[in-house]
């Protein structure tokens, strides 16, 4: 059965030339530090990928360092900055000892937030509106008493929901605040640029912009300093220990740059195919209900909620025609409990159990879509047809 | 997460077996009972046909709905299959456990919130007993709840508490998963937990 693959929020395939520039790379064994030309050779296309991922957040060269990936970014962020002004003990008084970020965000920062908390470390979270929006104006209350850093994500990985990031960090310096962004689900989507966003950490992922997984990066404004998380050598400007991911650096390298050439056509083709799935599904499914905002998203992102039905059987039936997707529903997650984003977002009980995400990407089709608009009122029917709420 | 579903399982999630597919006022069961609601994310509801056959009562007919995972579709699907020709006496004797054995098991997460079809089954056969003037045999409505999303009852509770030594909130979830859904019958089972421990201490086997 061929596989449609629509979960492209949870990671992406590897694009054919990254994978190319891969292999191209695989005999490059050199140690980047290495003063020989062997070093040497692989040094340059460890700078080259740099200058590209600088052209595809227009920053500047020296503002990027390489990671394993989004999680780590963020970790550096939270847990160097809070360092620095108070965890570790060192220069306690200097800090404010908190870090304000979103209802919404991913595990990488809220656990972070949250391990940071025996640090003495406090965190206030940012609500969202019933959209999975939150405002700068709501943040400014929260800015009232000092904080040290506020970390809010640029696009969000369930609902692809895009915050206020600009407004957001021009509220965060008024107040003395850093602010830091993980664009890890805007990165490939929507065109990204630090200096008119103006913040100061920015995070990526490889694996959701059709590198592979392993490889993050992590913009720092230049004059922001920070505390390595990973000490040792003095790689990446000492802010990142330990001998480059060569492979997984040049991947990067190469899918920024496949980016920036193919935005202008893909995005919007994907756009295109995303607003049509919608549309199909609004008008062959009653009772089904877009979650988050409409206008400010993503353009590859489609959560619905479709009533009296339940997510993870959804995502079963689904995946038994060939189509994946993922679910925000409790049966999936092994907790009982539903997606706390969209939990944050106030849906009702039955919206989130009910609700899928589907998430198209570069490699996805017309043809696909019209396959996924046929299959899925014949699922949602089956399943209605099962269910003590069928209205 | 991906579930480790066998392929009994899929069979009767893809395939499921005995939904009632006409509308309940139509289908005129003889008994109806329902378990779980959808603040939990599972929700069932048996209808059976009872047939007298030598003094005895017979299941003919056991039609369901149901809202919820793969597990909770495919385990009602398969009790349906099991109770249909036993007497009441045997269905109602069908455990979790035994529902999970024919499917070739079920993932352990997956057990406690997923397996509720017995329990509608039962109110079901007592909903029959009710409408036919047998109220004395009834005895499974008149429990005690204390979790309805995972149907938890205070019998369930003082037999973990007196055999297993499970005397704090932390092991009664880990044995039943309560309150873990909704969690609004958290304070009520710590209540529970505290009169059982004021009165005796529990035994640990």
């Amino acid at each position: 059965m061929k596989r449609i693959y629509f979960d492209n929020n949870a990671t992406t395939p590897l694009d054919k030339e990254v994978k190319e520039a891969i292999i191209g790379a695989l005999d490059l064994y050199g140690n980047p530090s290495s003063h020989h030309e062997l070093g040497q050779e692989v040094r340059r296309k460890i700078e080259e990928a740099r200058e590209n991922v600088a052209k595809f957040i227009n920053a500047d060269k020296e503002e990027i360092i390489f990671t394993s990936g989004g999680s780590e970014s963020n970790n550096i962020v939270l847990k160097s900055i809070i360092c620095k002004t108070g965890a570790c003990g060192i220069n306690r008084n200097k800090g404010n000892g908190r870090i304000i970020t979103s209802a919404v965000e991913h595990p990488s920062v809220i656990e972070t937030c949250k391990a940071l908390e025996c640090g003495k470390i406090q965190t206030d979270y940012l609500p969202v509106d019933e959209n999975g929006l939150a405002s700068a104006s709501s943040l400014r209350r929260l800015l009232k008493k000092p904080a040290d850093i506020v970390s809010i994500m640029y696009a969000n990985n369930e609902t692809g929901v895009v915050m206020p990031i600009k407004e957001m960090a021009e509220a965060a310096h008024e107040q003395g605040a850093l602010f830091h962004t993980d664009a890890v689900q805007a990165a490939g989507k929507i065109p990204i640029d630090v200096k008119d966003l103006g913040v100061d950490f920015l995070s990526i992922s490889g694996h959701k912009m059709y590198a592979p997984k392993g490889i993050g990066i992590l913009y720092i404004k230049k004059g922001v300093k920070i505390c390595p998380l990973i000490s040792g050598g003095h790689q990446e400007t000492g802010m990142r220990a330990g001998t480059e991911n060569t492979l997984g650096i040049i991947a990067i390298g190469k899918a920024a740059l496949i980016s920036m050439r193919d935005a202008a056509s893909e995005l919007p083709r994907i756009k295109l195919m995303r607003d049509r799935l919608e549309k199909n599904i609004l008008e062959r499914i009653p009772y089904s209900y877009v979650n988050g905002d409409r206008e400010k998203r993503v353009p590859n992102t489609l959560n619905i909620s479709f009533d009296m039905i339940e997510g993870e059987s959804i995502l079963y039936m689904l995946d038994h025609v060939g189509i994946e997707v993922s679910t925000g529903s409790a049966c999936s997650s092994g907790s009982l409990e539903p997606s706390p984003v969209l939990q944050a977002m106030g849906l009702s009980v039955e919206r989130m159990h009910s609700s899928i995400r589907i998430s198209l990407g570069k490699e996805n089709t017309d043809e696909e879509i019209d396959y996924a608009s046929e299959e899925l009122p014949k699922i949602i029917t089956k399943l209605r047809n099962m269910s003590p709420f069928k209205k | 997460m991906a579930w480790d579903y066998t392929d009994k399982l899929k069979e009767h999630f893809f395939n499921p077996k005995n939904i009632l597919e006409i509308p309940e006022e139509e289908y005129q069961a003889d008994g109806t009972g329902e378990v779980g609601n959808i603040k939990c994310g599972d929700m069932m509801k048996f209808y059976v046909k009872i047939d007298k056959k030598d003094g005895k009562d017979i299941i003919q007919e056991c039609k369901w709905k149901t809202y919820g995972c793969a597990s909770a579709i495919a385990s009602t699907s398969v009790l349906s299959e099991m109770a249909t020709g036993k007497t009441i006496e045997e269905a109602v004797k069908i455990t979790p456990k035994d529902i999970a054995e024919v499917l070739g098991g079920i993932p352990e997460q997956k057990f406690h919130c997923s397996v509720l079809g017995d329990k509608a089954l039962k109110a079901a056969v007592e909903d029959y007993y009710e409408k036919t003037g047998n109220k004395d045999k009834i005895f499974w409505k008149k429990r005690e709840i204390i979790c309805k999303c995972l149907d938890v009852d205070r019998a369930e509770i003082e037999s973990l508490y007196h055999n297993d030594g499970v005397d704090t909130i932390e092991k009664l979830q880990q044995k039943t998963k309560i309150g873990t859904s909704c969690g609004q019958c958290l304070k009520k089972a710590e209540n529970l937990l505290e009169e059982l421990k004021s009165s005796s201490s529990p035994h640990i086997s």
